[in-house]
């Protein structure tokens, strides 16, 4: 039995699976034999379950990048491959993205982005959806489990098809939402392993590039007819006075609120069926379009001149439910039985003896300007501790530490410090680093090492010297790292014993040299898996 | 035409919610429902507030329960209870964990925790069914069965029967905690009885 982790329990009709965990069972039915991932809510699953199918090469990356370049080699070397992320973990994989768009693939390659409306557990909520149109790749975007799990698989069978890596996206409502799905064939593959030689196609230097540029475009070209007659594009007729056109989580919600209406779903995000859509239109008396995020389907229809109303009525921000999607449509909201009542906040904690606690508590005496980034320890922005001053994107703290240090000169010393997780180190706080060795900064920054990825539920990453699948492996040594690099000050505390780091912290942020400061503690609470635990 | 209905489940992180969620949605789908549950990871995971949606029909679209349609409330902790009210209709029950897990800005002094929970609930019309889920849970010798005591008690509401949802939690509970879980899952349901024959 391949699937070692899944729920044990269903009935003839199907099992009750997660939407990532319906991704990692379409992966595996797929017949995906290499994906990549860095965590990242809510994608994080995908990886965490697809890692207990046999016959399935799973790793934790360091970054989304580098995750999307594995996947993109995997499939040059002819095997279906897969790259899951958040939606600002595609930002960061966007320049393999583009170029992958030009070079197209040998296996199928899909990409999953798990956005997140609302910002549940993330910084923006950008809707990548435009990554789509801007990279000219397909997208296609299930809305709930069951089509999760299928649309993975017709993902590799059009990249196969069309030449081209295929985008997935979900959002939050369909990655953590639990459906009911059934089990169906693995699918075999098209191409054969190995190793070929293509320059034209794999070597984009301009002279190739441009070929696969005009190559690219009558793809695109067919893929736009494909999508007139893909099936997963499809009308739902039903009374005609109004019509919906609507697409992922947004689909249910309308068929939610108007049960009766006619809803053309797109199955295929991008490109769009232009027949399908006029043709729809033109049946309908008023069309509207329902989306989360942005007007990305309406203003297609709109460019193409067809009249519908979206976002005049339906909120650009957050997410939708049946309720605003019903209110905004109809134009009049029934007030609720209960007015909310304004109790205590309950915001979320550090970990009980997680370390991040001592070394911030140390900070916050220092009274400095704190760069702060991505991982639990965002929560050191809140009261009590109260110790971070920003936080923008993963790996972020150190280039504008640098930054702020660099614009105010001798006047920064002792003023700011920057301060990073482990993993969040490995993904991108590396390369900041480096650029505050050679460009001569003394900026001190505090890895905050606890031996885990804390945020997204206690991942291994290559500082842990633990793979995804809990076998050991060689640990990056941050300090020999930090050495390497060429920083001269490296001095490592336990920030559970607050008189010692805080003597550090005093020393370090007043040191007109460069820095890099290790508050390294493994953390009860978040210890990294060892062999054999799962 | 089946059955359907939804059922708010809402608490702390790390009371055992997610299970909750899932043992109910099991039994759900092994009486022959359709079922979508829906439930946010990340941030939730520490100690900040949990809620999962849980829909169940002869066919489920959206996975969201609408604000104002909860049939059931499930709250693992009293004043969750309050935070997800405007989910609630006067028809609404709430099966109430008489637990207090104070918020930080509780503990540290800046907030008070309201003492008029259950008066709170029940001004409003709501049927509530408290129970002491984490007594129930200590007295079995295994305080982690909390949740389990709570979908005893949410069973009563549903139309699946006890066989299933003891099934399901053979299935879904590893050995060596079986039978203190469905034990506690019998308490549950068996307080929600006893207040249902006093209220008679």
């Amino acid at each position: 039995m391949a699937m070692k982790k899944l729920n044990p329990v269903g009935t003839k009709d199907g099992i009750l699976l997660s939407g990532n965990e319906a991704v990692a069972l379409g992966a595996y039915e797929a017949g995906v034999k290499v994906a990549s991932a860095y965590p990242g809510t809510p994608s994080t699953e995908i990886l965490e379950t697809l890692c207990t199918y046999e016959g399935i090469y799973s790793e934790w990356a360091p970054n989304e990048k580098v995750a999307l370049e594995v996947a993109l080699g995997a499939c040059f070397a002819g095997v279906r491959a897969l790259a899951t992320m958040k939606h600002v973990g595609l930002n960061v994989a966007a320049d393999p993205l583009f170029t992958s768009a030009y070079t197209g693939v040998r296996g199928g390659l899909v990409i999953v982005t798990a956005d997140d409306p609302e910002m549940h557990s993330s910084q923006n909520e950008q809707d990548n959806r435009n990554y789509a149109f801007a990279a000219k790749v397909p997208m296609l975007e299930p809305s709930d489990p069951a089509e999760a799990k299928e649309f993975v698989k017709i993902a590799y069978t059009l990249s196969e098809e069309f030449d081209t890596p295929v985008l997935l996206r979900t959002t939050t409502r369909i990655a953590h939402v639990k459906g009911i799905v059934t089990t169906g064939a693995v699918i075999p593959a098209a191409v054969t392993p190995g190793i070929e030689k293509i320059p034209q196609k794999f070597v984009m230097l301009p002279a190739h590039a441009r070929k696969r540029r005009q190559e690219l475009e009558k793809r695109m070209g067919i893929l736009r007819e494909f999508a007139e007659t893909f099936p997963e594009n499809r009308i739902e007729w039903g009374d005609r006075k109004k019509g919906f056109i609507t697409s992922g989580v947004s689909y249910l919600y309308v068929k939610e609120a108007f049960p009766g209406a006619s809803v053309l779903k797109l199955g295929m995000a991008y490109p769009f069926p232009e027949r399908l859509i006029t043709s729809f239109a033109s049946e309908v008396e008023e069309l509207f379009i329902v989306e989360e995020l942005d007007p990305f389907i309406e203003l297609h229809v709109k460019a193409m001149g067809v009249k519908c109303r979206g976002k005049e009525v339906i909120p650009s921000t957050g997410e939708l439910n049946s309720r605003i999607v019903r209110n905004a449509v109809s134009g009049d909201g029934q007030e609720l039985p209960f007015e909310p009542v304004q109790i205590p906040m309950r915001p979320p904690n550090l970990c009980p003896g997680c370390p991040h606690r001592g070394i911030f508590y140390a900070i916050s005496k220092l009274g400095v300007f704190v760069a702060g980034d991505i991982g639990c320890y965002t929560l050191a922005a809140l009261k009590p501790l109260s110790s971070m001053d920003s936080c923008v994107c993963m790996g972020a703290s150190i280039g504008t530490a640098f930054g702020m240090e660099k614009a105010l000169g001798k006047d920064a010393l002792g003023k700011i410090v920057a301060v990073i997780g482990d993993s969040t180190f490995m993904h991108s706080g590396i390369t900041g680093l480096i650029d505050v060795v050679y460009n001569r900064g003394f900026t001190t920054v505090v890895v905050l090492d606890n031996r885990t990825t804390g945020m997204t539920g206690h991942q291994p990453n290559p500082s842990t010297g633990v793979t995804i699948s809990g076998d050991y492996t060689t640990a990056v040594d941050i300090e020999a790292l930090c050495r390497g690099i060429g920083v001269k000050n490296v001095r490592t505390v336990n920030p559970h014993d607050i008189p010692a780091t805080l003597k550090v912290l005093k020393e370090e942020v007043n040191r007109q040299r460069e820095n890099a400061l290790g508050a390294r503690r493994v953390s009860s609470s978040a210890a990294p898996r060892s062999n054999g635990s799962r | 035409m089946k059955a359907s209905g939804s059922v708010l489940l809402c608490g702390v992180g790390g009371q055992g919610i997610l299970l909750a969620s899932e043992i109910t949605s099991y039994a759900l789908l092994g009486a022959g429902f359709d079922v979508k549950k829906s439930e946010v990871h990340g941030m939730a995971q520490r100690g900040g507030s949990v809620v999962a949606h849980l829909r169940y029909g002869e066919k489920v679209y959206s996975p969201l329960i609408e604000a104002g349609t909860a049939g059931i409330e499930v709250a693992f902790e009293m004043l969750e209870a309050l935070r997800y009210l405007t989910f609630l209709n006067r028809q609404s029950r709430v099966i109430l964990n008489t637990q207090r897990i104070l918020p930080a800005p509780v503990a540290s002094g800046s907030e008070k925790y309201p003492d008029d929970v259950l008066d709170q609930l029940r001004e409003r019309g709501l049927s509530v069914f408290p129970v002491d889920a984490f007594e129930t849970a200590r007295s079995l010798g295994e305080n982690r069965a909390v949740n389990m005591v709570l979908v005893g008690a949410l069973s009563v509401f549903l139309p699946v029967d006890e066989g299933i949802f003891l099934e399901v939690i053979g299935k879904r509970v590893p050995q060596k905690f079986r039978k203190v879980n469905r034990e506690a899952f019998l308490q549950g349901k068996e307080i929600v009885k006893t207040i249902q024959e006093v209220e008679k």
